[in-house]
């Protein structure tokens, strides 16, 4: 027997006089919600060694977001995230807010941890359910899909659409909330948080769920690391980094909420560091709908924002402002920033440079699941087959985001 | 005098291997000597002062028409010590050649194949340098400021369609698709 850097148990090939069997997983995987491919090298039903080749979702982000202007990439960053686009827009916004060294208003900040924390919910409602899905348990899989429905129902009530939101602005939101939110997000959060109630009744204390989550997949805080990984795996192995908390952005520093952390770094561990971030994340929801001051969502300056039409139509300065970030778009100051949020699977990072342009000269995406799925081979190198499937699903690897 | 604790305890050590030093927006950067860039990024992760042991992301900027013509960017983190830094190394045009940092962060591998698949650098040391988003037929490297937005390329060439079916398998796997990590 040798021992794995995950501390897993590899038989000698030459104990069991078998020859090693080659073969793929994926892309398309009935078991995998992400198409990524795994080439196992297996011994019976020990993995040997796994070659994880990602880039099948690459659609040439960098490249799109180069030629067009600012405001025009915020579509796009929708569809690195698809299923917490509202952190992505957030990010993104924030990034080229710090190149132009302005901060929008409050009332819009605590919109923007709003949209956050429901985009947040939304992911790990996705990620539960499907892990459930594919650990062959239907049930809590159609109550998380439900759950997640109110949470889209908060998203269309925001900005329209429920997936590609597209809410978040330069400067400022694509508009205010609409009458009546607070006491709608309220009771759709509540009762999202009521069916998931369901699924830890179902899960959590399930036999054959825990038995399949127990000790898998599981990797020690140093390999996550070196290896770059971040978000609910680097806290399920108990190194508590979360951007909100190390480098408080927007005002989560005023708000008050617990990171969870876990021991084992085990499935189970992800699981539970997720599902208590939930219920973190509807107490975030709750303060901010408490705290959310009055006042305007958009900045007041011309370099961002249009001005309000009524004074474009009867001054001067607003009519020329207008026209100018009409024609040229806006212009940031050259330069070189990197902004990091905490996105729903780990840190999420836009670097951007500027050469005082119209147009971004570099809009890279740091996306937390392109390092996390590189630290799969470790967790699974010397498991079992069926110990892809349950540590695939913790990593959630989200394929807009992996491959830009 | 550098006001950014970890610039000024690199302008230190390295002295005259430290091209230039800011903190535009809070963001401390230094840009390195590029034959240097192992031997610096070994010293940010095991510095106690610095201790940067989570590399957050590589990449690459294509300043076209400016020489040396690529540059070469790591943001780091520390988890300790609750802070950022950038590195940045110019490669030029002509040999862009950097040595790999998977030696220092084994969360490099990933990161180099993707800069050297959309920039063409070749990380020297890198245990498996090949492109990881594109098929290995594919031509140029995009991200290049000279790359056409609108160029197209075929999945499979033409060429390769009317070989038999044999010679194109053969063709793939010399070309190292499916290879073990």
């Amino acid at each position: 027997m040798r021992d794995t850097v995950a501390g897993n148990k590899v038989p000698f090939t030459e104990d069991l006089h078998t020859e090693p069997m080659e073969i793929q997983m994926g892309p398309s995987h009935p078991a995998t919600h992400g198409t990524v491919r795994i080439a196992l090298r297996l011994d019976g039903e020990r993995i040997i060694d796994a070659g994880i080749e990602v880039g099948y979702l690459h659609r040439g982000f960098e490249k799109e977001c180069e030629s067009g202007e600012w405001y025009q990439a915020i579509p796009y960053t929708d569809r690195l995230n698809y299923v917490s686009p509202m952190i992505n827009n957030v990010g993104y916004c924030l990034a080229v807010e710090k190149l132009f060294g302005v901060r929008v208003p409050p009332r819009c900040e605590y919109i923007r941890v709003i949209a956050s924390e429901l985009s947040r919910m939304s992911d790990h409602f996705t990620c539960l359910g499907a892990a459930a899905l594919e650990l062959a348990a239907t049930t809590p899989f159609l109550y998380a899909v439900q759950a997640r429905e109110h949470i889209w129902d908060l998203h269309e009530a925001l900005c329209g659409a429920r997936v590609t939101t597209n809410y978040v602005r330069i400067g400022g939101l694509q508009s205010d909330l609409p009458p009546g939110f607070a006491d709608l997000c309220r009771q759709k959060v509540q009762a999202a948080l009521a069916i998931f109630a369901d699924v830890d009744r179902l899960l959590t204390d399930n036999p054959i769920f825990r038995e399949r989550m127990e000790g898998t997949g599981r990797a020690p805080a140093e390999t996550l690391i070196a290896h770059g990984v971040t978000g609910p795996l680097l806290r399920a192995a108990g190194v508590a980094y979360d951007v909100r908390r190390a480098q408080p952005y927007l005002v989560y520093d005023r708000l008050d909420f617990d990171v969870p952390v876990g021991n084992a770094g085990d499935n189970y561990d992800r699981y539970l560091v997720r599902v208590e971030e939930l219920r973190q994340s509807v107490r975030i929801i709750e303060q901010a709908l408490r705290d959310l001051p009055d006042g305007p969502v958009d900045i007041d300056d011309p370099r961002l924002r249009l001005p309000p039409k009524g004074k474009v139509f009867n001054r001067m300065e607003e009519l020329i402002a207008q026209f100018k970030l009409v024609t040229e778009g806006m212009r940031p100051p050259a330069g070189e920033v990197y902004q990091a949020v905490e996105g729903a699977n780990g840190e999420l990072g836009f670097y951007l440079v500027s050469t005082g342009s119209g147009q971004p000269w570099k809009c890279r995406c740091r996306a937390p699941s392109f390092s996390n799925t590189q630290a799969m081979r470790d967790m699974i190198q010397g498991a079992l087959l069926a110990d892809i499937v349950p540590t695939f699903d913790m990593i959630n690897m989200i394929g807009g985001e992996c491959d830009r | 005098m550098e006001a950014h604790p970890a610039l000024a305890r690199l302008r230190a050590r390295f002295d005259e291997r430290i091209l230039g030093t800011h903190a535009h927006r809070g963001d401390a950067t230094a840009e390195v000597a590029a034959a240097s860039i192992l031997e610096i990024a070994t010293f940010v992760r095991d510095d106690p002062a610095l201790a940067f042991d989570l590399l957050v992301d590589i990449t690459a900027v294509d300043y076209l028409g400016s020489v040396p013509r690529f540059e070469v960017v790591y943001h780091l983190y520390s988890l300790s010590r609750n802070q950022r830094l950038r590195l940045k190394a110019r490669v030029p045009e002509e040999s862009p050649r950097l040595a790999s940092v998977t030696p220092v962060w084994r969360g490099a591998n990933w990161l180099e194949r993707e800069t050297y698949d959309m920039y063409g650098i070749v990380f020297e040391g890198h245990p498996d340098l090949r492109r990881i988003y594109l098929y290995p037929e594919f031509e140029g490297h995009p991200l290049r400021k000279d790359y056409p937005k609108e160029k197209r390329q075929p999945l499979v060439r033409r060429e390769d369609l009317d070989a038999p079916q044999a010679e194109r398998t053969e063709q793939r796997e010399r070309a190292g698709y499916g290879r073990w990590q």
